[in-house]
């Protein structure tokens, strides 16, 4: 399971991260990292991105990088 | 140590923190330059200095920083704060004090970047901002947070009530050039495999340029992480900063070499610093996971809002209704203003025509200089409301809503969400359009959203469209209800978007990437602008636009002046027109060229003109028919476009067909030098500014030749 197959409401603990290096080095000086629990708040109404919390605040990512969080079970 | 940035013996201080955490607005409370509370991720583009005065009365400089997450180079915006940072370490211009911003709701991603800055061994004050919102469950300890962090001080505050500066200002004068910090203890816990990785590359940073053992340490991992680490130290060579090259390539050898054996003990190198540094922190700030849980799980009231805002069909709908709300306002509150600049600078110019005698000097005033001034100021007040409003829409948080709605769509033609807003901005004016694309990380995606923003039909257009279509469109009904005459303003607005669309998607696959798209994009709390700082940013881009486009479109008008007044006599000692000026001599060499548009060589110096600003195609139509036309009343501009014949065929030289293909050619055509002048200073190179000429030309003559043949073909007129 990735943060892209969450629905709106879910929470989830990030496990590791796929793909490409500079997408990840963003969340992981934003503090989403392995261990981090977030909920996926909304997906925009056009789709293609997702809006996410994690810590203390709100966060909007693509849907394919979302592909890229695996998360734990 | 020089610790001054003007050698006046002025010291100065560093403002760093995250976007959104308030920066802007405790440098303007410390400065009383009130210039913007920022709500948008990244909008403190502009490197910003001001001077403050400590409770002693004592002065200081403040230097406000691009909000940046983390020292390690990514955007555009953080790039310059890693680059200043490094430079501080190699000796040069190193602040006094570095005041680091914190937003206390967010404790652990903001002190992310405080520890980095704790690396480099200055004095550091931290602002905990925003306390009066953190929630009253939870108990920060500023003591505490002071003592394992190594901080000078931190000091509870909040700008918003404008509580805590005082204590700020004195912290901040009490560590200024006595407080020294022992910098020899790397705090995080770098543990045995690594810490022997790291080593050789640590103590290089250390005996060849001279790191303390605590920055040595983090550089050495932040190296490791990011290549574009490294990759800021070619610009340190070049500069001449305390390394050279081949200290960088023992550097590079060593990080290889690294690299490797971090994954053989199936590491990630990529996100060893991330990892580390958050584990010091959670740690410390005992943030455990049922603490995560009620945070993520807390619905904050900005979420609330975004219920309806960003509502899967009520979002798109207040978007789009706001949009035509804010163009309607442009273009009808607009044009009272401008009516009175109109109306004033004709005055000036009948006040000179008065006060100072026939002269050359005369005509250069009213028809160079005065008739320049007009042309800059007429488009002030249009910039000045779309400002207004897009910089509400900013502060209160919107923006970044826009982006998160629009980004697939954007994405999907090579753009980013973010670019929605210069492309907007475009509409009024291609300027403020320019400078806003510094928000965009991604440097491809920024370029495209300059390359078509010009292509945006923006308010100087607007009296080109206007004259020809009240002298030439009937104004008759179509389907009913459609004025003919407003349906063929929408159509020229609507080809040139759809055209910078269509080529946008062209250039995304044209342009080679520097680095791959990426859309983290942190969605602030919503908040009430506050209308001094809105006004404030409104003033200063208005400023940027009147001086940086004001220079330009002022030499152009004097230099058009020139061409169009001489030579006084010809060579038949006649009396000059503008037929036989150096501007006329040009229309008429150009106007084989453009006679397959429509156009004769009247329009040919039109188009010459309009490189000052494209609106000077009417004035410059004013005065070549009343330098055709002196002694007699001023006759109209429209009638004598209507009554204008050809004497060689006795035809109209104005049809509806030619002033169709002329909006056409305005619509395409590069002609604000002002615009490229920008896009020269944003891209720092006249590649870019040079291929859109060529394009944008190359564009409006194709697309203005296939209107105008294929109109006549159709038996148009």
């Amino acid at each position: 399971m990735t943060v892209g197959d969450l629905q709106q409401g879910d929470t989830a603990v990030v496990k590791l991260f796929l793909g490409d290096l500079d997408t990840q080095s963003r969340f992981l000086e934003m503090g989403i990292l392995p261990g981090v629990e977030l909920r996926l708040v909304k997906i925009a109404p056009l789709g293609g991105t997702i809006e996410l919390k994690v810590r203390n605040y709100y966060v909007s990512i693509r849907q394919q990088d979302a592909l890229n969080i695996v998360i734990e079970n | 140590m020089n610790l001054t940035l003007n050698n006046d013996n002025v010291p100065w201080v560093a403002l760093v923190g995250n976007p959104n955490s308030g920066k802007t607005a405790i440098f303007n409370l410390l400065t009383g330059m009130n210039q913007k509370v920022s709500n948008y991720p990244g909008i403190t583009v502009e490197k910003k200095l001001g001077t403050g005065q400590f409770n002693d009365g004592t002065v200081y400089h403040l230097l406000d920083f691009p909000g940046t997450y983390s020292l390690t180079p990514e955007s555009f915006d953080e790039r310059i704060v890693a680059e200043q940072v490094l430079q501080w370490i190699h000796g040069k211009n190193p602040p006094a004090v570095i005041v680091s911003v914190v937003d206390a709701t967010n404790l652990s991603r903001n002190l992310y970047l405080t520890t980095q800055l704790l690396d480099l061994g200055i004095p550091i004050v931290i602002a905990l901002n925003m306390m009066d919102l953190v929630d009253h469950t939870e108990k920060i300890d500023a003591s505490s947070l002071k003592k394992w962090l190594g901080a000078v001080a931190v000091v509870p505050m909040s700008a918003l009530k404008k509580s805590g500066l005082n204590k700020i200002k004195d912290q901040v004068r009490a560590s200024i050039f006595t407080q020294t910090v022992n910098n020899d203890i790397f705090p995080l816990e770098v543990t045995k495999p690594l810490e022997t990785i790291l080593m050789p590359i640590t103590s290089l940073l250390f005996t060849k340029l001279g790191y303390t053992p605590r920055f040595a340490a983090a550089q050495a991992l932040r190296l490791i992480t990011r290549k574009s680490t490294l990759e800021l130290y070619n610009r340190a060579i070049q500069e001449e900063q305390k390394i050279d090259s081949k200290t960088l390539n023992e550097l590079e050898d060593l990080r290889t070499v690294a690299i490797k054996e971090i994954e053989k003990e199936k590491l990630k190198p990529s996100s060893l610093e991330a990892m580390l540094r958050y584990k010091w922190l959670d740690e410390n700030l005992a943030q455990d996971r049922s603490d995560q849980t009620n945070k993520i799980r807390k619905i904050h009231a900005s979420e609330k809002i975004d219920q309806i805002l960003t509502h899967r069909w009520l979002g798109p709908g207040i978007f789009i209704g706001l949009l035509y709300f804010i163009f309607q306002s442009i273009f009808n509150f607009a044009s009272i203003p401008m009516d009175w600049i109109e109306a004033g600078v004709n005055w000036l110019g009948k006040g000179a025509v008065t006060l100072v005698p026939e002269s050359y000097f005369r005509d250069l005033l009213i028809d160079g200089i005065i008739a320049g001034f007009g042309a800059i100021l007429i488009f002030l007040p249009q910039i000045v409301i779309l400002m207004f409003f897009l910089t509400l829409l900013e502060d209160s948080g919107y923006m970044a809503r826009v982006a998160f709605m629009l980004d697939r769509g954007m994405s999907k033609i090579g753009l980013h969400g973010r670019s929605v807003l210069p492309l907007m901005s475009g509409y009024a004016c291609a300027i403020p359009g320019i400078m806003s694309t510094r928000t965009i990380d991604n440097w491809k995606e920024r370029l495209i959203t300059m390359l078509i923003l010009p292509l945006m039909s923006c308010s100087a257009r607007l009296p080109v469209y206007a004259l020809m279509i009240g002298a030439f469109i009937p104004p008759i009904t179509v389907g009913y209800i459609f004025g003919l005459q407003g349906l063929m303003m929408v159509v020229m607005y609507f080809i040139g978007t759809v055209t910078a669309l269509i080529l946008a998607k062209l250039f995304s696959l044209w342009i080679k990437s520097e680095g791959k798209s990426s859309f983290v994009m942190e969605m602030p709390p919503y908040r009430l602008p506050i209308l001094r700082s809105v006004l404030r940013q409104v003033f200063i881009r208005a400023k940027l636009f009147l001086f940086n486009a004001g220079k330009i479109i002022m030499a152009i008008s004097i230099i058009l002046w020139f061409l169009a007044s001489f030579p006084m006599t010809d060579n038949r000692g006649e009396q000059t027109t503008i037929h036989n000026s150096f501007a006329g001599k040009i229309g008429h060499t150009i106007e084989p060229a453009i006679q397959p548009l429509g156009f004769d060589w009247k329009v040919g110096i039109a188009l010459i003109t309009s490189f000052a600003a494209r609106e000077v195609l009417v004035s410059t139509m004013a005065t070549i028919y009343n330098v055709e036309n002196t002694g007699d009343d001023m006759v109209q501009l429209s009638d004598a476009m209507k009554n204008d014949v050809n004497p060689s065929t006795g035809l109209p030289v104005f049809t509806p067909l030619v002033a169709v293909s002329l909006m056409v050619f305005y619509v395409y055509a590069a002609q604000c030098m002002a615009t490229f002048a920008i896009i020269r200073r944003e891209t720092n190179t006249w590649k870019w500014p040079l291929f859109m000429i060529v394009y944008m030309n190359v564009l409006a003559y194709l697309v203005s030749f296939l209107v105008y043949q294929g109109g006549l073909w159709l038996g148009f007129s």
